[in-house]
């Protein structure tokens, strides 16, 4: 019923509008999600590669969600919607959700709450709030665009369709919300709440339609949840300390051959897999790409050889990897 | 608004048994017919009285011989519609446009503005166009439900514009001008659909009045199609160009001379500036905060570039100012973003002529129905949108017209170069110097009747504002001018005398200003020099707009600001050198708009240099005037400077403080 009803709550949203005449229909709605979304500036830059997208506040102490991508390569920089710039801080992720948080230094700032429930169904009207194409700029407030939720689904149907890591239910919207820098931005259901978070760009491989979705906040939320208690931070340990050479893990011994390390921050990737190894008792492959060793975010083969050097060369080592589309553990037993 | 969203929750509770009652009706298929909630009926309702109130008004352009077309809106009964520049660039001087009532009209180009994408074009034929009414799109908001209707993939050769309705997505946005053209300042953004063909059209607010004209959107790597993000002209831009529009003219956007960087912790701060423009004159300098501009804060200098955007070149707007601790109210005058001939050689670069499709000798006599010709071009949907039309190589012989300009639009067709279409600029002198001769002094009934060749002269008597006052009597003629002040004299008779008393500041530039009236008046604007109708300017910072005629003769540059309903003379401007200060001649009126002016007041920069109250204004013959005698106290212009003698101080410091 709520999906039949909500066709026409599209046009009760106006009806509020045209009774009130000269008051903005959607005003506070709009404005109240406004606030809470952000501007992220990070790496990027180059051709077809945006170096912004969108993020919203979830907590009041300045953690930010946004989506995990090559934009958040570097510390990326903040612009809250008052034009406030800030330097922020990586302190979670989680790949399978292609979900990341952000904290900066900032207090009291409004943010959106995240419910367990499920905030919206299909048929329902929503805003998407994100700052698509860097319209806005300095403390110009994020773009709007309104439309409905015409289902919710999951894309793996017809696997490798679209190339997300991303297995869970999706809400499919029938506004063009996922453009450039859009994705991290915000859909808002028609209480205000949070309903999920716009998602990269995707395209159908074989028809070459661009898809409109976001993923419901609720899958995100015991994730956001646990990355801002501290339960899940990818953020390094700086407290464990270096082992002896001779008593910790290192690639080789590991039986992982890694692409040639030549830049600032090469990633992780793996370019080949020692035969008898733990890596190739894992059934790791060429092209895996290290994202998390003990669940601490690897940036570079730098950070991949330091993280390394304070495990105790007994002790297994758990590995988050990015094989193509997919996020799969991996423990390597030495 | 939080009342509103509640508002909404209820409503939602209260639909699902709407809903359920729906779901019943259709599976047990009964005869009665569907009831709405009566709110919804009343939304409803109201959506579609807006669409049928807007829809009469939008237009859909066609660039005859199937060059592309766009969308338009109708602004005033008697033709005049507003649309894009790139729209009727392809098409050159004419179009044929279609409403939805059915009809095809001729329509001819007015004025254009390249730099703000504007174009105004008149449709002929009627003098009762169904016309929208404009909206305020300073009060628009982020979440206003908005309609575009227009013309999208020239679908509307059946005649029907296309309506897509939305959400404005942000207001106050600027983009960046496409090559060197097409800036878009405090610009609308909508998700309404936009699409090639939609360029030109107009966006309406929920209740149908006119926000803005839609011209452009963001396209990038998914094709030429409606993304989500479709940018509007904001209508206060347009209103702020309509006068300059309709002067026929190719218009040029304003500058400060000046440019401007955001402060880290806020603030627009001068970060250079020319010495020649008035900006400077007014005492803005490197480091000085820019804290308003035409009554509207800025705090950024993208707030600034806003608001600058959206101003012809040449307004004199207010502008506050914070220097050295002290805030400043002051005017200025902005300078053109273009010298004239490069704005008219970038226009050439970025949009080349029309590209005349090919035609076979004579189809234009086998082909006479109008409408046929116009669906000719549904295989080339808006192909001329937003990027500069393909060259096509033109299919004719040299100097041969590629298409036959009906008659009706060649009657309103005048070419020159700078405008473009002359025609409307001489329809606009006409009716200012028809408005000049029927005011004061020239409405006056002749005290003595003149021979036909005489020389008509003015004797105007009055004093000095001052405490104690001085009498005061202005003499002018064809070949000489003077003003006596109490014992003092100035008196005028070369031309260079008039370019020096205003390059002086001296009070006799209100000499040159009374003569180029009177000669206006004697001559009209067609020997007076070259004149021209400029548009419309707020009058010292305000409104209403001033109709503003400009005429140049010999190294003086001559305005005339009228009020727009009054036609009433308020001022008349003359520049001796476009780098400094004209001398403004304000003419302060009682009641009576067309009768005797009260006060004769001078001005320089924004201070008043010489105030005259008016005892007499009267029209003789030239031979019964007075000439003082050549003694010490008369004094030539040229040598002498009258500030002293009628107890007016030099200052320069024409600025008005507050304390900040």
């Amino acid at each position: 019923m709520n999906r039949l009803a909500a066709i026409t709550l599209t046009v009760l949203l106006a009806a509020s509008g045209a009774d009130l005449q000269a008051e903005s229909p959607l005003g506070t709605w709009v404005r109240d999600a406004q606030k809470r979304v952000v501007k992220i500036y990070g790496a990027g830059g180059l051709k077809g590669l945006e170096a912004y997208q969108s993020g919203f506040l979830v907590s009041p102490d300045g953690h930010i969600a946004t989506a995990w991508s090559y934009v958040l390569d570097v510390e990326p920089v903040v612009l809250l919607d008052d034009g406030r710039r800030f330097e922020s801080k990586i302190v979670g992720f989680e790949p399978s959700l292609e979900l990341a948080v952000l904290k900066i230094d900032a207090a009291d700032t409004p943010f959106f709450e995240l419910k367990e429930e499920p905030t919206v169904d299909w048929g329902d009207p929503v805003i998407a709030v994100s700052n698509l194409f860097n319209i806005a700029t300095g403390n110009e407030p994020a773009s709007v665009m309104q439309g409905t939720v015409a289902s919710v689904t999951e894309l793996n149907a017809r696997r490798g369709t679209f190339k997300t890591p991303y297995r869970g239910k999706v809400l499919i919207l029938d506004l063009i919300a996922n453009n450039p820098g859009a994705a991290g931005g915000a859909v808002i259901n028609s209480d205000g709440q949070l309903a999920g978070m716009l998602g990269k760009e995707l395209r159908d491989s074989t028809t070459g339609v661009w898809l409109n979705y976001a993923v419901p906040a609720n899958a995100l939320r015991t994730t956001i949840g646990d990355i801002i208690a501290g339960r899940k931070t990818t953020v390094i340990n700086s407290a464990t300390s270096t082992l002896p050479r001779k008593d910790s893990h290192n690639p080789n011994a590991l039986g992982l051959v890694m692409v040639p390390d030549v830049l600032e921050a090469t990633p992780a990737y793996i370019d080949t897999v020692s035969t008898d190894s733990p890596a190739a008792h894992a059934a790791l492959r060429p092209d895996d790409l290290i994202l998390l060793v003990n669940g601490q975010r690897v940036d570079s083969q730098r950070t991949l050889r330091s993280l390394l050097r304070t495990i105790d060369r007994r002790d297994n080592v758990e590995l988050t990897v990015q094989r193509d589309t997919q996020i799969l553990p991996v423990t390597l037993q030495p | 608004m939080a009342t509103s969203i509640s508002a909404t929750s209820i409503s939602l509770c209260s639909l699902f048994s709407l809903s359920l009652a729906i779901f019943s009706c259709s599976s047990s298929q009964a005869a009665d017919p569907i009831r709405l909630d009566p709110a919804l009926e009343r939304v409803e309702q109201s959506r579609i009285e807006s669409v049928a109130r807007a829809v009469p008004s939008a237009v859909s352009v066609f660039v005859p011989g199937g060059g592309g077309g766009g969308s338009g809106v109708m602004i005033s009964p008697d033709g005049y519609a507003l649309t894009n520049f790139h729209v009727t660039s392809p098409a050159g001087s004419f179009m044929r446009c279609s409403m939805s009532d059915g009809n095809v009209y001729d329509a001819v180009i007015v004025g254009i503005d390249p730099v703000g994408d504007l174009a105004m074009i008149r449709l002929l034929g009627r003098s009762d166009f169904p016309k929208a009414e404009l909206g305020d799109s300073r009060a628009a908001e982020a979440g206003d439900w908005c309609m575009v209707i227009g013309n999208p993939f020239l679908l509307a050769t059946n005649l029907k514009p296309t309506v897509t309705y939305g959400i404005l997505s942000g207001v106050g946005r600027y983009q960046y001008p496409s090559g060197t053209l097409l800036e878009y300042g405090d610009c609308l953004q909508t998700d309404a659909s936009v699409n090639p063909g939609n360029s030109g059209g107009p966006i309406y607010d929920a209740t149908g009045k006119l926000l803005g004209i839609v011209g452009r959107c963001s396209f990038e790597k998914r094709g030429r199609v409606n993304v989500g993000v479709g940018y509007a002209i904001s209508i206060n831009q347009a209103k702020n160009f309509l006068g300059y529009l309709r002067s026929g003219r190719i218009v040029d956007h304003a500058t400060l001379g000046a440019t401007v960087s955001t402060e880290p912790e806020g603030g627009v701060v001068v970060s250079n500036i020319l010495e020649s423009s008035d900006a400077y004159r007014r005492g803005l300098r490197y480091g000085s905060e820019i804290l308003e501009i035409d009554g509207r804060v800025v705090q950024t200098a993208n707030d600034l570039q806003n608001v600058m955007a959206t101003l012809p070149n040449g307004w004199r707007v207010k502008m506050s100012y914070r220097s050295e601790g002290k805030t400043v109210e002051t005017l200025v005058r902005t300078m053109g973003v273009h010298l004239e001939d490069e704005l008219l050689k970038k226009m050439a670069g970025a949009l080349p002529p029309p590209p005349p499709r090919p035609q076979q000798p004579g189809q234009e006599e086998k082909d006479p129905d109008p409408k046929k010709k116009d669906t000719d071009q549904e295989d080339k949907p808006g192909k001329n949108e937003n990027k500069p039309p393909e060259r096509v190589p033109r299919g004719q012989g040299p100097g041969k017209p590629p298409l036959k300009i009906p008659q009706q639009v060649k009657d309103q067709l005048v070419e020159r170069k700078g405008f473009a279409n002359y025609h409307f600029n001489l329809a606009e002198q006409n009716s200012f110097i028809d408005a000049l001769r029927s005011q004061f002094p020239a409405a006056e009934k002749p005290s003595k009747n003149l021979p036909a060749d005489e020389k008509m002269a003015w004797l105007i008597k009055g004093e000095t504002d001052q405490t104690p006052a001085q009498p005061v009597r202005i003499q002018v003629a064809a070949d000489k001018m003077s003003l006596q002040i109490g014992q003092k004299t100035l008196k005028i008779d070369k031309r260079s005398d008039m370019y020096d008393a205003v390059t002086d500041g001296s009070a006799a530039g209100l000499l040159p200003a009374l003569n180029a009236w009177r000669r206006m008046l004697n001559d009209g604007p067609r020997k007076f020099g070259e004149s021209y109708y400029l548009g419309t300017m707020p009058l010292g910072g305000e409104r209403p707009l001033r109709d503003v005629m400009v005429g140049i003769a010999g190294e003086l540059e001559v305005r005339w600001l009228s009020h727009p309903d009054t036609g009433a003379v308020e001022a008349i401007e003359v520049f001796a050198d476009r780098d400094e200060d004209p001398a403004e001649l304000w003419l302060l009126r009682g009641g009576d708009s067309k009768g005797m002016p009260n006060a004769l007041d001078l001005r320089y920069g924004i201070d008043s240099t010489l105030k005259i109250n008016i005892k007499s204004w009267e029209e003789i013959s030239a031979s019964e005037l007075e000439w003082p005698a050549d003694q010490d106290n008369a004094n030539n212009v040229g040598n002498s400077n009258l500030k002293s003698v009628i107890g007016v101080s030099p200052n320069t410091n024409d600025q008005h403080e507050v304390k900040a």
